[in-house]
């Protein structure tokens, strides 16, 4: 069975100035052991997905107004907030992108590990610091016995967000959500975290949601890629095919202002523009006015998100054109 | 941290000295205490000399200053002009107005934590404007317009209790100045504890908690409480400096005993030895305090180390 499968979700909050539509009929799945990347700007509405999946939204302002969250076949959004709860950290788990300010301060970095298993399994404390010392050691730490008892601030990036990654792994959990967990990191800790991540996710079969804008990230990781560009996804396909051939310029414009050894000298490929306000999206498709090979349809005409074969989608109505280039 | 705390110590040093020759300067060199002791009458120019000279005032200020001083630390806060101890009027003041403030903090612990915490996990309901209201009137109105209010209506008008305490004053006689002394105290604990706690609950690491699918009172407990205590922990601290003394217009108006009342009458009477010794143990305790507050704040977060 498909372990999660997120059907035509829509988030919607509601401020001062009006509501705004952070996602629009977003459709995603993961099965057991693989890698979904979920890749987009900031505001478009992938870490709002991934908090609806979680059950971390705030609500208010929050609103998920339609769609499904279907996990091991059940509809998290009909069920009942303990019965959330339960699942939250124990079945699916959440790695953030700022270790420092995503851990508790003021608690030893042991008691934040060991909570969890106080929490979901009702184990006593000295039962949860004993298997917090086991979770770090599994995560790599040095002298984990002796550094339990330490708090957040006394560890490197590295470190800590290897705590955040052994947290997030305490109950072995089916489905991982990793939200940016290497961009607050140096690139040499952030190939060790993410080899890490790898490693154990092979390890446990777990399904892996990685949340991210680094391309280089993906392309070692990933198995599939969903492309998210103003709340909506722009482009599905398997990570090879999406890196060989984009079928949506929004993506080929990602892929084109990668730095390239071969085009030293050369002016590096931007897209033109900024991300839309998403107070206020363009009509038609959202991306038409930064796009390249927008025509009179993209104003005004939504494209679906077309089956462009093996598997592959994308929502641009010239999505031949762009494989062809 | 031990270093830390010999280090402030020092520091102490000049801070203590410095203002307490500012009060010695203020206090001696405003008219004249011998003169001021014998009222309207033009007091016998040889008492006045012999007075002068026991009480050092015939030399000059620095040199006053330093005797005084001297004398200060072998326990000797010299004699009120009419003859009693100073350390005596100490011996009843303090444990008065200690009594007075711890019950005022308790108060303040109470009433404005609770109030603090019901509205910043409410914020926006109508509890919470209403809290935020009360707040606001009870931190524009003077001490002396609610202790006067409070003391006419329930002791005067209603009866329900005894409008001025007795000399002894117990605790129970100390509960309304109590509450009015703390009430201005309160409203600040309330909508620090509302701030701090509305600031940490957007917080990363509450999000966490609540991603690692904790109840939601382990969450408000442990992980928001405990940080957002931290600022008002440490305002509760140092106002515990500030009741000490500015029990002044409570204490008044209740007829307390207490140090605000001493001090009160020896600046009215010029009784200057009274007024330096008071005011000195005070600057002591808020050196103290604040120290206390400092120390504190190490405990309570761990990021804070002292070398």
């Amino acid at each position: 069975m498909t372990l999660l499968e997120v059907r035509d979700l829509h988030v919607d909050f509601h401020t001062r100035d009006g509501v705004v539509k952070a996602v629009n009929g977003v459709s995603y799945s993961v099965e057991p052991g693989e890698t979904l990347a979920v890749l987009g700007e900031s505001g478009s509405g992938k870490s709002v997905t991934a908090q609806a999946v979680m059950g971390i939204l705030d609500m208010p302002p929050g609103r998920i107004p339609k769609g499904e969250i279907l996990f091991h076949g059940r509809d998290l959004l009909t069920m009942s907030a303990e019965e959330r709860r339960k699942i939250r950290g124990a079945r699916m788990a959440m790695i953030f992108q700022d270790a420092l300010s995503a851990l508790n301060p003021v608690l030893t970095v042991g008691y934040q590990l060991g909570e969890m298993f106080r929490v979901h399994q009702g184990a006593s404390r000295k039962e949860a610091k004993a298997k917090a010392v086991e979770l770090m050691e599994r995560v790599r730490i040095p002298a984990a016995r002796a550094r339990v008892g330490d708090f957040p601030h006394q560890f490197s990036g590295g470190m800590r967000q290897r705590i955040m990654i052994a947290m997030a792994l305490a109950l072995e959990p089916d489905l991982i959500i990793a939200d940016e967990p290497t961009t607050a990191l140096d690139v040499t800790v952030q190939a060790q975290v993410m080899e890490l991540l790898a490693d154990l996710q092979r390890e446990f079969n777990m399904g892996l949601i990685l949340i991210t804008h680094d391309l280089g990230v993906v392309a070692d990781v990933a198995d599939k890629i969903a492309v998210m560009y103003a709340g909506r996804i722009v482009e599905t396909a398997g990570v090879k095919e999406l890196y060989r051939s984009p079928a949506h310029p929004y993506t080929k414009g990602l892929l084109d202002s990668i730095p390239r050894l071969d085009q030293k000298g050369k002016e590096l490929y931007a897209i033109q523009g900024l991300p839309p306000n998403m107070a206020k999206v363009p009509g038609g498709c959202a991306f038409h006015p930064r796009c390249p090979a927008a025509r009179d349809v993209c104003r005004t005409e939504l494209p679906p998100l077309a089956a462009v074969g093996d598997g592959r989608g994308s929502a641009c109505h010239f999505w031949k054109e762009t494989l062809g280039e | 941290m031990g270093r830390y705390v010999v280090r402030r110590l020092l520091q102490m040093v000049p801070v203590f000295i410095g203002t307490t020759f500012l009060i010695f300067v203020m206090v001696y060199a405003v008219g004249d205490p011998v003169n001021a002791m014998f009222g309207e009458r033009a007091p016998d120019p040889a008492t006045a000399a012999q007075l002068r000279a026991e009480f050092n005032l015939d030399k000059p200020v620095w040199q006053q200053y330093v005797l005084y001083m001297g004398k200060i630390f072998t326990g000797d806060f010299g004699n009120a002009f009419n003859g009693q101890p100073v350390t005596e009027l100490m011996g009843t003041a303090f444990p008065i107005t200690i009594r007075l403030a711890v019950l005022a903090i308790v108060f303040e612990i109470l009433i404005g934590l609770t109030l603090g915490v019901l509205t910043g996990l409410r914020r926006g309901r109508p509890v919470d404007s209403g809290v935020l209201m009360f707040t606001l009137v009870v931190i524009s109105v003077p001490t002396f317009v609610t202790g006067s209010l409070a003391q006419y209506l329930l002791g005067v008008k209603w009866g329900w209790i005894a409008p001025a305490v007795s000399p002894a004053a117990p605790a129970n006689e100390l509960l309304l100045p109590a509450l009015v002394l703390a009430l201005v105290s309160l409203a600040y604990v309330t909508r620090l504890t509302r701030t701090s706690l509305a600031e940490n609950a957007r917080a990363d690491y509450v999000r966490t908690a609540i991603a690692k699918g904790l109840s939601r009172r382990r969450v408000t407990v442990r992980h928001l409480l405990r940080n957002s205590l931290i600022p008002v922990v440490t305002f509760l601290g140092t106002d515990v400096g500030s009741l000490m003394a500015g029990a002044l217009v409570t204490e008044r108006i209740f007829n307390i005993q207490g140090v605000g009342f001493q001090l009160w009458q020896g600046i009215v009477r010029q009784n200057s030895p009274t007024v330096v010794g008071f005011v000195t143990i005070l600057v002591i305790v808020f050196l103290l305090a604040n120290l206390l507050v400092d120390l504190l704040y190490a405990v309570l977060d761990p990021r804070i180390r002292y070398v």
